[in-house]
């Protein structure tokens, strides 16, 4: 409710810009980075009435960079893909965080292929882990149907700069030689092949703590449409002391499942619009096939700082424009 | 046993791993062509996507839906079917593991499984009762 009065208002004020200038809005404005990082009264898409084909291009365009920095940074495309959306180019955060959703489970299908082959990922654990990371994605998209779109924003913001910090945290390939009972139990102890394709066992405990936070994981993941992959790998990495390589792609290869369960309320609300999915899901998963390419031939770390960095500035606008009750 | 299970799990890492690789392409694939038809019959309208707009329709309505647009060559429905193809692919994953876990006769795995595709389905439900 508090949603549609809020846009009503805006296009309210839109038409009486219109009107007061009579003829259709200024196009000579040179949008400048200003646009993202200052507030503004309108958006771009207010100024300029966009086409649908100049929508979509600069969306294949961005969705591209977003897939890029998502994989660089290890973040994920669908942490790039919101405030794009919504700061951006105008569109209602509920229909970004629809686009965003569908836009991970082609990302996180297609990159958890290739690992799921090699046997790296625990498929096991992942099923397992999937019954708290589905729950909690159902409470989320639950909760994001009846939440302010400014409180979605807000803690989106908080979300991101937790991620970005998190993604900058030193990794130790950890292995642990002792499950716990519970662990042994489920079977969730295993084995990856190291780079000379000796297998690695390793085990696991915390089962229950890890259960837990990936409960989180899913919510955060159904409110906010992202893959979440900062929390999942927290429960997986430093709860249930599963090793880095195992856990990351674990993560990856639940997000789809876990994608799908709030993915399918929001489809019967509305909130994915076929008109930005389209450009979304392909930009993205482009963009993230070019940054697992870079990836290869150049050392992450100064990438991962300087994205970060960019990341953190997302997050302080995204919590700005919240609280201003612009989103 | 050990051995045979793990030649099983190397199996079904193989045809999940496939899976999901071609599921993407194909729905991506649909998608790009739906959203060329669309852009060709829309591209020149403009956008109305800072207004959200709540509807409430069951996913057996949204099928028909999609259905009956296929049949008018609607390039949003034809994004739509890409959509739902992508949604089947990390759903038939789990179908297909909830399979292998059956022939492993590793019945706490069907049982999870279970669970997982009960969830979804409550989800689905929930979605659209009020």
């Amino acid at each position: 409710m508090t949603t549609r009065y809020k846009v009503t208002f805006e296009t309210a004020l839109f038409f009486l810009y219109i009107n007061r200038q009579e003829g259709p809005p200024p196009i000579n404005r040179q949008p400048s980075l200003n646009d993202f990082f200052l507030p503004s009264e309108y958006s771009f898409t207010d100024f300029f009435s966009m086409t649908i084909l100049a929508f979509t291009l600069i969306m294949l365009l961005g969705a591209f960079m977003a897939g890029l920095i998502g994989s660089l940074s290890g973040l994920g495309g669908g942490i790039v893909i919101i405030p794009l959306l919504t700061i951006g180019l105008g569109v209602n955060i509920h229909y970004a965080v629809g686009a965003a959703l569908v836009s991970v489970i082609a990302t996180s299908s297609g990159s958890a292929a290739a690992y799921v082959r090699e046997g790296i990922t625990n498929m096991r654990l992942g099923i397992f882990l999937e019954i708290a990371t589905t729950t909690g994605a159902v409470c989320g998209a639950l909760i994001s149907t009846i939440a302010p779109g400014s409180f979605i924003a807000v803690l989106f913001g908080l979300t991101l700069i937790f991620s970005s910090i998190n993604s900058l945290r030193k990794k130790e390939e950890q292995v642990l030689e002792q499950s716990s009972p519970l662990a042994r139990k489920l079977k969730l102890d295993g084995s990856y092949p190291d780079t000379n394709g000796r297998p690695i066992r390793y085990g696991a405990k915390n089962v229950l703590g890890g259960f837990g936070m990936m409960g989180i994981a899913g919510m955060m993941s159904g409110l906010l449409g992202i893959g979440s992959g900062a929390f999942k790998v927290i429960a997986m990495d430093n709860i249930m002391r599963i090793p880095f390589k195992v856990s990351t792609t674990t993560s990856n290869f639940m997000m789809g499942v876990t994608a799908i369960a709030s993915t399918v309320i929001y489809l019967q609300k509305g909130y994915v619009q076929p008109g930005i999915c389209m450009p979304t899901m392909i930009g993205v998963l482009f963009g993230s096939i070019a940054g697992s390419r870079i990836l290869i031939r150049s050392n992450p770390k100064k990438l991962r700082l300087f994205f970060a960095v960019i990341i953190l500035l997302l997050a302080i606008n995204m919590i700005y424009h919240g609280i201003a009750g612009k989103i | 046993m050990e051995q045979k299970n793990r030649f099983s799990d190397k199996t079904l890492q193989t045809i999940v791993g496939n899976l999901l690789r071609y599921g993407v392409w194909l729905a991506l694939s649909v998608g790009a062509i739906g959203g060329t038809v669309y852009l060709v019959k829309h591209g020149h309208e403009s956008i109305h996507y800072s207004s959200f707009t709540e509807s409430d329709k069951s996913i057996g309505q949204l099928v028909r839906e999609t259905i009956a647009g296929l049949k008018e060559g609607s390039g949003s429905a034809i994004i739509f079917l890409g959509i739902i193809l992508l949604f089947l692919t990390p759903a038939l994953r789990l179908v297909l593991s909830f399979f292998s876990f059956l022939i492993e006769k590793d019945y706490r795995y069907v049982l999870i499984t279970l669970i997982v595709m009960l969830i979804i389905g409550i989800s689905i439900s929930l979605g659209y009762s009020h």
